[in-house]
């Protein structure tokens, strides 16, 4: 069965000045990433501001072009944006993003944006059109009188179920999530979050789930990659990942989740601010903050490997891929 | 409106709570005592009667969702709210009432003996000056210092509140810093006044897990060292867990629940505390759906009467809608405000 995604070596560098008067620094947003994803699944990516995880998400659905590698879509090589094949292609990937009120246009109604997809593509007559509005609110939870309402006269929860009915309003096989529950109260984020998973079993959709909160993302995905610095550092089994990482930036990122309830885990508080990607450190760019790190990471880039359970980890102390500090 | 409240827990001169000798403790301990706390817009309420007790030294955490009162509620107390908003009631430090206090008293006590630190440190500072000097003027408004004393006393709280390179970092601006670096900054300010009560409203929000992992061990490990009293605000269940000893929820304008953190989040009392907890999905053991709180926050110029979670809740009946329901015993140091927690079982103690 060929993937409905996939992202084979990856890279997206921008060109970024530093201050006013700095050259330009490239920023290699996103670095060598591989990725796979089935119809009907869903990948989480997670990782911490400006690790490249957005970034990802353009790559995937073919808004940008990658420096290096290839993006694939049902099999087939990514078409140029805003080329004909890739806008008929857009039907079948869509965007959710975190923001629903700068997601939407404020002067029209929400049964109107939800019909703009349909529109461009042109699917169906205005009858067809207004009958598949109606049953998208109802998909997503809004009643019909919903429909008629301007986006700030809806809730935050609701206004990110009218984004999600406008994303599936062309029965996409795939939907980029970029941070979709972020926003939302923890009363409305399981709301929306049910939805979600009720919808891909409805529909078979694929889902690359994009978000910083660890918990959400272990709800909903069935594969999870943690991105470091534009990376994938590890990769695999969401239970193996969360209840074991094995990579040291992972044990740190899950550790620093406080669960109520659960008793304290020993935290990893790592040294350091976050890294800046404009000027990324040699070897394992995880090095400086690294509790565990010895002398051959400040030189070597360590490559993912395949573990014995399956998940991939990039990491020189990785079991099974342990060598000798120099 | 306001119904049954008689039975509100503390009401100075009427205590109508049977005490218990952790009682009469707290009350010679409590630094900060918040009475019918309330906060109008325009006529619309925003606290609708808040009650809440800190004592010296204790970490009290104050969860909700976004709009419930949880902010309102300390700028309120600190005389912090612009002058449209209405503001009655009780906020009583030692028991003198903040709310009455003067605007000289209170510039003296704010950033002095209560300091409170807000989400979004960057506009908190001032982006024109130096985050040093920022530091040192607070510190010559509450300990009266200033030139090479006040420089050195900054340079001690940058390396007490872990700022790498100290003394260089002190001629620094806000932009030139990342967002933890900064918060370090405003907690180095809030340290000036030697605070016995630090307030931080989602001083974590904006950060990157890892960074929220640092902020939250300073804060813990500054209140070991000073002995501060901490009111963590956060909308984040685990981060209050973590950190707070003592919880308060709050809905729609009102505290609904307030426990120990052990026994909040093993028996939460009132229905909107349970759906929280089963909204927010686990890190470990299996998957399980979400058990998501139906609708919405109700708006607050149109808030249901009696109960305000009413709409929202599984248990509701007729009678939740009759008055407003008070904080009532639902375990040992536990209040909950639902009709339902006098027919339920005692906690286990
Ligand atoms: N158009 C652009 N021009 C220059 N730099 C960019 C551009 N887009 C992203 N970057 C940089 O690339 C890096 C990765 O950005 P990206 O938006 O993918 O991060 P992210 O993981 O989504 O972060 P967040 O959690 O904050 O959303 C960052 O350093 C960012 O500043
Ligand atoms: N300056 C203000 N003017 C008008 N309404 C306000 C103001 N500040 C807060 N509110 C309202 O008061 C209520 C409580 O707000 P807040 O305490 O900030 O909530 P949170 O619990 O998220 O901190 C909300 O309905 C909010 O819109
Ligand atoms: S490769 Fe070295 S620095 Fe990188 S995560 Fe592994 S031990 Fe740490
Ligand atoms: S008072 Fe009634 S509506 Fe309110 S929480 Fe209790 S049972 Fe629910
Ligand atoms: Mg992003
Ligand atoms: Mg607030």
């Amino acid at each position: 069965m060929t993937d409905l995604l996939e992202l084979a070596g990856v890279s997206r560098v921008y060109a970024s000045r530093r201050g006013l008067i700095g050259r330009a620094v490239a920023v290699r947003a996103v670095d060598d990433v591989s990725l796979r994803l089935a119809a009907g699944r869903t990948l989480g990516i997670v990782g911490e501001s400006g690790c490249g995880k957005s970034t990802t998400g353009r790559l995937a659905l073919g808004l940008e072009r990658p420096d290096q590698g290839i993006v694939r879509f049902e099999g087939e090589p990514m078409p140029a944006p805003g080329s004909p094949v890739w806008r008929r292609l857009r039907a079948r990937m869509q965007l959710v993003y975190q923001d629903p009120l700068g997601a939407m246009d404020r002067r029209l109604t929400i049964a109107t944006q939800i019909e703009e997809p349909l529109v461009i593509h042109d699917i169906g007559n205005a009858a067809e059109r207004r009958d598949r509005v109606a049953a998208l609110l109802r998909d997503v939870g809004l009643r019909p009188d919903h429909a008629a309402r301007h986006p700030h006269e809806l809730s935050g929860g609701q206004r990110q179920r009218a984004v999600l009915a406008r994303a599936l309003a062309t029965d996409p096989a795939l939907l980029v999530c970029d941070e979709p529950v972020s926003a939302l109260d923890v009363s409305i984020q399981a709301q929306v979050v049910n939805m979600l998973t009720d919808l891909q079993q409805a529909r078979g959709i694929a889902m690359l789930f994009i978000s910083h909160d660890l918990k959400v993302v272990r709800q909903v995905s069935h594969e999870v990659a943690v991105m470091y610095l534009g990376r994938t550092v590890e990769q695999g089994d969401p239970e193996a990942i969360f209840a074991d990482p094995v990579h040291p930036y992972s044990r740190a990122l899950v550790s620093a989740i406080p669960v109520p309830g659960a008793r304290r885990r020993e935290r990893i508080v790592l040294t350091g601010d976050p890294p800046n990607p404009a000027d990324r450190p040699k070897g394992c760019a995880f090095h400086p903050r690294c509790p565990v790190a010895v002398a051959a990471c400040r030189v070597e880039t360590p490559a993912l490997q395949t573990l014995p359970d399956g998940r991939e980890v990039a990491c020189h102390l990785a079991p099974g891929t342990i060598r000798k500090a120099a | 409106m306001e119904g049954g409240s008689v039975l509100r827990h503390g009401l100075p001169g009427e205590q109508l709570l049977p005490l218990t000798s952790a009682d009469a403790v707290s009350m010679a301990d409590t630094l900060v005592s918040i009475r019918d706390l309330r906060v109008a817009f325009g006529g619309v309420p925003a606290l609708r009667g808040v009650d809440l007790d800190v004592r010296r030294g204790e970490a009290v955490g104050l969860v909700g969702e976004s709009g419930c009162g949880k902010s309102v509620t300390w700028l309120a107390a600190l005389g912090l709210l612009p002058a449209k908003a209405a503001v009655a009631g009780q906020v009583l430090l030692d028991g003198q009432d903040l709310l009455g206090a003067s605007p000289a008293t209170l510039d003296r006590i704010r950033g002095g003996r209560i300091a409170m630190i807000f989400q979004d440190p960057a506009s908190a500072l001032n982006p024109v000056h130096r985050v040093g000097r920022q530091v040192e003027e607070a510190l010559r408004l509450h300990r009266g210092m200033a030139g090479p004393a006040a420089r050195a006393e900054a340079r001690r709280l940058f390396d007490l509140v872990g700022i790498p390179d100290a003394g260089r970092r002190l001629d620094t601006y806000p932009h030139e810093m990342s967002g933890g670096q900064n918060q370090r900054v405003m907690i180095a300010m809030a340290l000036a006044g030697q605070p016995e009560l630090l307030v931080a409203d989602e001083p974590t929000t904006a950060l990157d897990a890892t960074i929220q992992a640092q902020i939250l061990d300073l804060l813990r490990r500054l209140q070991a060292e000073t002995g501060m009293a901490l009111v963590l605000i956060s909308h984040d269940l685990g981060v209050v867990a973590d950190m707070c000893s003592r919880v308060g929820v709050m809905y729609a304008g009102r505290v609904v629940e307030q426990a120990p953190a052990g026994a909040l989040f093993t028996h939460p009392a009132h229905p909107y505390t349970v759906g929280l907890l089963g909204a927010l999905p686990d890190m470990v053991g299996p998957r399980r759906r979400l058990s998501a709180i139906p609708g919405g926050v109700p708006e607050p110029w149109n808030l249901p009467p009696g109960c305000a979670f009413a709409p929202r809740c599984d248990h509701a009946s007729p009678a939740c809608a009759a008055a407003v329901p008070a904080l009532q015993p639902a375990g040992d140091r536990h209040l909950a405000a639902c009709i339902r927690v006098n027919a339920r079982a005692p906690e286990p103690a």
